[in-house]
């Protein structure tokens, strides 16, 4: 069994008085695919803004790789108005910015895309390099550490390489076509060097064939950057394709997790997402 | 890389053959003449709207403190630099003033720098969790705020309340705020095309995006404010010397309205744009518009609209034109580039591609 790099302990997010996610426990193992699924406003991307820090939950403690990266519990107005269980288990208040979580080494993408749109994409590869790059505004600007600046503007290149987006790299990222900025958004994310990458969605808008490709990208980059990837998805076929296994949210709450197979036959699933007759 | 190389000599000749045309001009022509108002002031106005589209071009972050952080400097130049035998005639009413004491004209200018970036670095705390407008209005009513407390009578020893200063050194010779302001300039560009630069621009495009690739916000934010500010004091200070006497009630709000109006013409985003913009406002509003000032006879007849005032009305409807048409000002985005003068030259206007597309098209249909 390998390590736990990420793990949800009963992760509560409350929006007022709508429970956006319920009490809801998770492990992500190192090197594994997983998806979480689930129909229309389940609270799958709730739980992504949580993990990467937009979001602090309201109760619930969040790890990555044995440290703890968010914890909270209800206090103030949310003491009397908090809906779900475990009140009074986590008694600490842990927060993080989005970049400090992405330089413990968690990239996403995000679900509607993300990029910056008046910068080429190479420059926008590039830009994501500036996290992890060893200097401080008066040497990059004096020029000091260009040994630094020539090694991203390498790695970059290399990494465009790989993408196949090489040929693209003067373009501006906003002139793609849309199944190239889906995977520019990931080679974005791959540039800050992360272990886990989040994808928000990644098929969304794709064809059937494109899909297919993004599968294959999806297996490619996780066995070429030593990755463990954690996925929203609608699109069926690709989850059950790629992922080892898989979470199913309803409403905010974990209904079902398990193998591919064993979500098709989960009838809770199956309810979940055709309805379930009234006199049945 | 050696195109890269071949631009970057270019520029050199070009600013090496700028400095022996103002160094022959002042040779040449009379001290008095309007060409070197124009030419100090667009100097001192270029920097200062170089520094401001530093932070709402490149940052987007939309401030309003331009003509406070300028103020700041302005004053820490004078305050440090009154030679000690004129203070007790400039602090009259305040027994010489706190400081005797004076530091060379070049440190002076780098504390009107520092001072002011100090203050903007205090103020970006609270400030720079605003975003646009509200940050606008916070940075706007800083800079009111300062020229208020500098008019201060309980800091008069220091500021000399809302008394003039003067008898400070000034520059004699246009080249001073050129190099000054040249050098400025070239740092700001330098920033600009470094790894912050593009982290500044990741923060105009998507905050969030920005963030979540690992930007820390604030810091950034923090830096490209306080950056700004410094060359906005180091502006503040050559105005100072150029206007040869300061008092805090000149720095009013007027004054950055000018240089958003600079930063807007040349195009947000554009340091080159800003420069040209800045000299063509600084001529047009102090000589070449000049005459629709005057009310003007031909012979007997009294040529209609010219009188005092007439100016602002076709400055503004310049600017309306100017917005309308132009509307990402003369520059857009984008930098002054040899190949963009050459192929202006050789095209201007887009005339000739325009056509070329057209005849392209017709052949498609044929």
């Amino acid at each position: 069994m390998a390590d736990t790099l990420l793990k949800l302990e009963d992760v509560t997010v409350q929006f007022g008085g709508v429970l956006a996610v319920d009490n809801f426990s998770m492990e992500v193992n190192e090197g594994e695919i997983v998806a979480l699924i689930g129909p229309n406003g389940a609270g799958k991307t709730t739980a992504f803004n949580c993990i990467t820090g937009i979001y602090e939950p309201t109760n619930g403690q969040i790890s990555f790789n044995g440290q703890v990266i968010a914890s909270n519990y209800p206090q103030g107005k949310m003491k009397k108005m908090y809906a779900s269980q475990n009140m009074g288990k986590y008694t600490k208040v842990v927060k993080h910015t989005p970049d400090i979580i992405t330089r413990m080494g968690i990239a996403r993408t995000f679900q509607n895309i993300r990029l910056w749109n008046s910068m080429t994409v190479f420059d926008n590869v590039l830009t994501a390099k500036h996290m992890r790059a060893k200097h401080n505004v008066f040497s990059a600007t004096f020029r000091i550490s260009h040994v630094e600046e020539k090694r991203m503007r390498e790695e970059t290149l290399n990494l465009l390489e790989e993408q196949n987006l090489v040929q693209y790299k003067d373009d501006l990222a906003t002139s793609l076509p849309y199944g190239l900025q889906r995977r520019l958004e990931i080679a974005r994310a791959l540039a800050t060097e992360p272990r886990l990458l989040l994808l928000d969605e990644p098929a969304a808008g794709m064809n059937p064939q494109e899909t297919q490709e993004l599968a294959d990208f999806i297996v490619q980059i996780k066995e070429k950057y030593d990755l463990t990837v954690f996925l929203i998805e609608h699109h069926m076929d690709l989850v059950m394709k790629i992922s080892e296994r898989i979470y199913v949210l309803d409403f905010g709450r974990l209904i079902a997790t398990g193998t591919p197979a064993e979500i098709q036959r989960n009838q809770r699933v199956i309810d979940a997402y055709l309805g379930v007759a009234e006199d049945a | 890389m050696i195109k890269n190389k071949k631009n970057t000599i270019l520029g050199f000749c070009a600013l090496a053959a700028l400095f022996l045309v103002l160094f022959v001009l002042e040779k040449l022509l009379p001290t008095g003449s309007m060409l070197f108002v124009v030419l100090k002031k667009g100097a001192i106005y270029a920097l200062v709207a170089a520094s401001m589209n530093l932070l709402n071009g490149f940052t987007g972050l939309f401030s309003l403190g331009q003509a406070g952080f300028m103020l700041i400097g302005a004053y820490c130049y004078a305050i440090f630099t009154i030679p000690v035998q004129h203070r007790d005639a400039v602090y009259q009413y305040f027994d010489g003033g706190l400081i005797q004491f004076t530091v060379p004209v070049v440190v002076a200018l780098i504390m009107a720098g520092l001072a002011a970036a100090i203050f903007a670095a205090l103020i970006g705390l609270p400030v720079l969790r605003l975003k646009s407008d509200y940050l606008a209005i916070a940075t706007l009513g800083f800079a009111e705020i300062i020229r208020a407390i500098f008019q201060w009578d309980a800091l008069g020893p220091l500021t000399n309340a809302s008394n003039v200063l003067r008898r400070y050194p000034l520059f004699s010779s246009t080249l001073f705020p050129f190099i000054v302001a040249g050098i400025c300039i070239a740092i700001i560009v330098l920033l600009i095309n470094s790894s912050y630069g593009r982290a500044f621009k990741a923060i105009r495009d998507d905050e969030v995006a920005a963030e979540a690739m690992g930007i820390n916000l604030f810091k950034h934010k923090q830096m490209a404010f306080v950056i700004s500010s410094f060359f906005a004091g180091v502006g503040g200070a050559l105005l100072a010397m150029y206007q040869t006497t300061i008092q805090a009630n000149a720095f009013k709000s007027a004054m950055t309205y000018e240089i958003l109006l600079i930063v807007v013409i040349g195009g947000i985003g554009s340091i080159s744009g800003s420069c040209i913009a800045s000299f063509l406002f600084i001529a047009c509003s102090e000589w070449w518009l000049r005459f629709l000032d005057a009310e003007t006879y031909i012979g007997a007849f009294k040529v209609p609209l010219l009188r005092s005032g007439f100016r602002k009305v076709v400055f503004s409807i310049v600017i309306m034109a100017v917005v309308l048409f132009y509307s990402k000002g003369l520059m857009g985005d984008k930098e002054i580039s040899f190949q963009g003068i050459s192929g202006f030259i050789k095209d201007p206007f887009g005339l000739v591609s325009r056509r070329k597309k057209k005849t392209e098209g017709v052949h498609i249909d044929g």
